[in-house]
């Protein structure tokens, strides 16, 4: 059948206009699922071969301080295969030039300068010389947030004493893909580090000679975790273990999960809406297509094709326009993939991306593409080619067409002639009308998506730290310390108010479920750090039992009036029952809050802290700063303004990247919808607008009846939009709900008109353009050819 | 003229064969158009021979267009049968009929009906492609005398031209027998007699059976036999002893 292939190919030219605004839509849907799976099979691929390569532990746990002979009793368990003790200690950093507080975490390396497990890559430089106690190896983003390289010093505070150290090499480790400090919601490469330094300097610093407190290990294959996690806790129990936990709760590792999960829903929804929008334009193309082709298929079947190779001959059709745009989708895919790659390396450090685009995610992209296309068009095709012949010779029906619902309620007389025509045209076929404005609505809904992101992030910002979380900075002792320290800080110039707070590593134990966290003690009345009831409204402490952040309640099973168990894994660790007398909203994190008091009483404990708020005149900052670092009680501190930049700093790149490609995507998606429906309404009705041209209307009356039927639907499809926008905000709200953070389902008004705007622009745009076709209209012609 | 009970096998002109194409018997066809039916034929007795031209003439909803369609396998009957070489195409099924008209029936179309994408020779092998023993497509235009245009797109051709494509196209996969609907029924007279002359030379040099409708009476002087067919029945059939040659026709 070459001729009718030549056809094909001249049938595809022609409607070359609508078929390539249905090849962008199905490219923007093979491009994201190719782009949205590329991206999670790379790193997921990537961090398999990092973790593999540098023995990435499979079970970790911090400790107080154990002696290094009970290495052998965890050794000694079945299932484990290989264990390494460290030693692992928070300092604080001291870097010319960069006045702000930074801390790090200080690793061991053993003696023979060889990590068994976690071992870091070396970018530059070498590893230390495990006998130098002034050599270390940095971290690349910290290196590179400051432009270290080697040879260049800083000076840490190890154990309250001034440290000079020397950069000997960066590097990075399966340990720390993701550099976020304990507690903070996104990384900070500025204000946070990792160092690899000499176990034996490190152990002479901190009275470890002999000892460890961090072990690391890696099971033996079919080995039962959670056996070995109970084992590993009996015994370092007594040596102040904080709880055993393995890979799936290693903080880094959880970060790229959620990626990973998040990826995946993305790869759900995104091309799921693309290719229903490109199923619905094809039908719709298609149809008129056959319908137009009528005669031809008649033709065709008098001289002996039969049914199956007519609808052959239109799915071969289909499938050339699916396949440019699969193919194409599949080429912008990888491109985007790639990018999207380079934006998560930002935050998650890999020494390497190996991009993987799987065939399976080709094959998937191509089954669901073709099968969609098919899905949608089959069944117009098969009717136009079963025609008998015969009948296909005879002309179609004129369409019917009724007094629409506006006129028979009466309001017809309201109605200019133009507009009746209007309406008329949309209740002809409501389906189709239906699901054009669908079809827009969808491209409304996706730029909702880009706007949801930065909405929820202001709105989770906002509430943490604007309502929840007052105070200027918060500054952590090494060690639970006397209230009388307090009056140390607020005897520093500058500083303004200060509230203490107790902050205990606990287990959380409600029936069989567990959950490891911390309890915060905060003071009655204080003015800085305020809870939050489930209607964001400020609540004081509670002054007896234990409010829970309420995804914490749900992870547990309890509700107010519980009794929940509470295990304390600091000093001498009791186990107590305290009742739960409420839930509060918190988006980051999950905790359990108490009185400071009370919390005191349940540790049998003084009044004892953990640390301090600070509220601090900026004049004097740095010079707080200065004081705080000189401070041998104070660990650590964080400045709350720095963290609320830094996220944003962090976050910006991507969200620009995802708004930009929302905002494409989404011009496409209305552009292809309005641009399909206004040329098929053109060649459905460019008779009747001629005959009206030729009857004396103008060509801006013309335009107004053809596009102001586009225009009706385009308004139509935003408030439609704005629901469906909601409806799918909501479902990404829960799909990434964790204990890491919960999404808000916030849309502010510039997210509601950028998504409105973006929507009329290109359907403006695309109005214009088959506007100026109107315009070109050839009277003559069109009047004369038969229909 | 003869009345229809004076049909005489054996009057048929000498470069007529006796061999039967087709049989007709009390052919009826009925459109159910909803509510309402129409009966566009109500039992049509015929019979068609090889190397035969038949006009069929009769005024506008008489029925002409059905009973070709019906013939030519386009259409199906509601009652009676249709033998073609004594095989009942009322009876075939779905794949049959498709085969019946790809191998044997020849059809032209009132309105061309050709493919506007496809250029005059690549109308032609839209057919030749499917056929069994097909002619090559640029032999079947230069029969029609357009072996020149093969490049052309039908929008780029007059309506004879066009024509002529399709009856090249209808041609070219030597039919048995040859349908023709009002062929003329959209030309002026010159292009009409061009294109009808391109019939009588296939009739004549290939011996194609043809039929031949229109509802101009002048074109019925090319005939073998003209029949005459009224309100969904045959009211007579008329018998030319010698066949003009279509240059001889006027209207
Ligand atoms: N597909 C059809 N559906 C309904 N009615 C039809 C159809 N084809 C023909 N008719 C009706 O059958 C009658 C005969 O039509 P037709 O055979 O086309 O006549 P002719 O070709 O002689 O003008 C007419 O009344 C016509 O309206
Ligand atoms: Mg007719």
């Amino acid at each position: 059948m070459k001729a009718l292939d030549h056809k094909l190919r001249r049938d595809l030219w022609k409607m070359k206009g609508q078929a390539f605004a249905i090849i962008l839509v199905i490219l923007s849907g093979v491009s994201t699922l190719v782009m949205f799976l590329s991206t999670m099979n790379s790193l997921t691929l990537t961090r398999d071969i990092f973790y593999r390569d540098y023995r990435f532990g499979d079970v970790f746990i911090s400790l107080k301080r154990a002696p290094e002979s009970i290495k052998h009793r965890i050794s000694e368990i079945p299932g484990v295969d290989t264990v390494e003790t460290r030693v692992v200690a928070d300092v604080k950093l001291d870097i010319k030039g960069f006045p702000e507080p930074v801390t790090a975490r200080l690793v061991s390396v053993p003696d023979d300068g060889k990590p068994l497990l976690n071992r870091p890559y070396i970018r530059k430089g070498r590893m230390v010389d495990p006998w130098k106690d002034d050599e270390v190896v940095v971290s690349e983003a910290f290196a590179d947030a400051h432009r270290f390289s080697s040879g260049d010093s800083f000076t840490a505070i190890i154990n309250g004493r001034f440290k000079k150290l020397v950069i000997v090499g960066t590097a990075l480790s399966p340990e720390y893909v993701i550099q976020v400090r304990p507690g903070a919601i996104s990384p900070d490469f500025k204000r946070y580090a990792i160092l690899w330094m000499g176990r034996n300097a490190i152990g002479t610093a901190y009275d470890m000679k002999g000892a460890f407190n961090d072990l690391v290990l890696t099971l033996s294959p079919h080995a039962n975790l959670n056996d070995i996690l109970a084992k590993i806790d009996n015994i370092l129990d007594e040596y102040g273990g904080l709880g055993s936990y393995g890979r799936k709760d290693q903080i880094s590792n959880r970060f790229l999960s959620e990626e990973f999960r998040q990826l995946q829903r993305f790869a759900e929804i995104f091309p799921a809406i693309f290719i229903g929008v490109a199923a619905f334009l094809l039908n719709v193309v298609i149809n008129r297509t056959v319908s137009t082709q009528r005669e031809q298929i008649a033709a065709l079947k008098a001289f002996g094709y039969s049914t199956l190779d007519i609808g052959i001959h239109y799915v071969k059709l289909i499938i050339m326009i699916v396949l440019i745009g699969l193919g194409g989708g599949i080429g912008v895919g990888i491109w985007f993939g790639k990018g999207l790659g380079e934006i998560y390396m930002e935050f998650y450090r890999f020494p390497y991306l190996i991009y993987d685009l799987r065939p399976s995610v080709v094959g998937i992209a191509s089954l669901v593409t073709i099968g969609s296309a098919l899905l949608g068009t089959v069944h117009s095709v098969w009717n136009a080619a079963k025609v008998p012949p015969a009948k296909a010779m005879w002309p179609e029906p004129p369409a019917r067409f009724k007094e629409t619902i506006v006129e028979k309620i009466g309001l017809g007389r309201f109605l200019s002639q133009p507009t009746r025509i209007i309406l008329r045209n949309i209740e002809r076929r409501p389906v189709k009308a239906f699901l054009s404005v669908l079809g827009i609505a969808l491209a409304c809904a996706i730029m909702m998506t880009s706007g949801f992101f930065k909405d929820a992030v202001d709105f989770m910002v906002d509430i943490q730290f604007r309502l929840s979380q007052k105070e200027d900075m918060s500054v952590t002792f090494t060690e639970p310390t006397s209230r009388k320290a307090v009056y140390e800080l607020k005897g520093l110039r500058g500083v303004e108010h200060a509230e203490v707070f107790r902050s205990v590593p606990v287990r959380l134990k409600y029936g069989h479920r567990s959950y490891r966290t911390s309890i915060n003690g905060i003071e009655q009345g204080n003015r800085l750090h305020f809870l939050l009831d489930m209607r964001l409204k400020p609540v004081a402490p509670p002054q007896s039992g234990i409010v829970l952040t309420d995804y914490l309640g749900t992870i547990l099973g309890v509700k107010e009036g519980d009794m929940l168990t509470v295990e304390i894994l600091e000093g001498s660790r009791p186990v107590r029952q305290v009742p739960v007398t409420g839930l509060i909203k918190q988006y980051i994190g999950l905790m359990g809050y108490m009185d400071i008091n009370a919390l005191n009483r349940l540790m049998r404990e003084g009044n004892a802290v953990s640390g301090v708020y600070l509220i601090a005149d900026s004049l004097y900052q740095r010079e707080i700063y200065r004081k705080l670092v000189e401070m041998p009680r104070v660990a650590g501190t964080i400045v709350r303004k720095d963290e609320i930049r830094n996220f944003y700093e962090t976050q910006a790149e991507a969200l620009l990247f995802f708004t930009f490609v929302a905002t494409v995507l989404t011009g496409i998606i209305a552009f292809g919808v309005v641009y399909n429906s206004a040329r098929i309404s053109l060649s459905e009705r460019s008779r009747e607008l001629a005959s009206l041209r030729v009857l004396g209307y103008t060509r801006a009356e013309i335009s107004y009846i053809f596009l102001g039927e586009l225009g009706l639907l385009t308004l139509a499809a935003i408030p439609l939009g704005f629901i469906i926008g909601c409806g799918i905000c909501r479902y990404i709200a829960i799909a990434l709900t964790s204990d890491l953070f919960r999404v808000p389902v916030v849309l502010e008004p510039n997210t509601y008109s950028l998504a409105a705007a973006v929507v009329i622009v290109s359907a403006s745009l695309s109005g214009l353009i088959v506007r100026h076709r109107l315009d070109h209209l050839d009277l003559v012609a069109v009047l004369k050819t038969k229909e | 003229m003869l009345n229809k009970k004076n049909i005489d096998k054996e009057a048929v002109q000498t470069s007529v064969s006796e061999e039967t194409v087709f049989k007709v018997k009390r052919l009826k066809k009925v459109y159910e158009m909803g509510e309402v039916k129409v009966h566009a034929l109500r039992g049509v007795d015929l019979e068609l021979y090889s190397g035969e031209i038949i006009v069929l003439l009769g005024p506008s909803g008489s029925g002409k267009s059905t009973l070709l369609n019906i013939l030519g396998g386009l259409d199906t009957a509601t009652e009676g049968y249709v033998e073609y070489r004594g095989k009942d195409i009322t009876k075939a099924t779905e794949k049959e009929l498709t085969d019946y008209r790809r191998y044997h029936v020849g059809f032209v179309f009132q309105f061309y009906n050709l493919i506007p994408s496809l250029t005059a020779l690549e109308n032609v092998s839209v057919v030749t492609e499917i056929a069994k023993n097909p002619m090559k497509p640029e032999d079947a235009l230069s029969i029609v005398g357009l072996g020149e245009r093969l490049g052309h797109f039908p929008s780029q051709l007059s309506g004879g031209e066009q024509q002529r494509i399709a009856i090249a196209r209808a041609i070219a996969k030597n039919p048995e027998v040859l349908l023709c609907d009002e062929p003329t029924g959209a030309l002026d007279s010159s292009t009409g007699i061009v294109v009808l002359e391109a019939l009588e030379r296939v009739n004549r040099e290939l011996g194609t059976a043809t039929i031949i409708i229109t509802h101009n009476v002048d074109i019925a002087g090319m005939a073998n036999r003209v029949i005459h067919l009224s309100n969904g029945l045959i009211s007579e059939i008329t018998k030319n002893p010698v066949r003009k040659p279509p240059r001889e026709l006027h209207w």
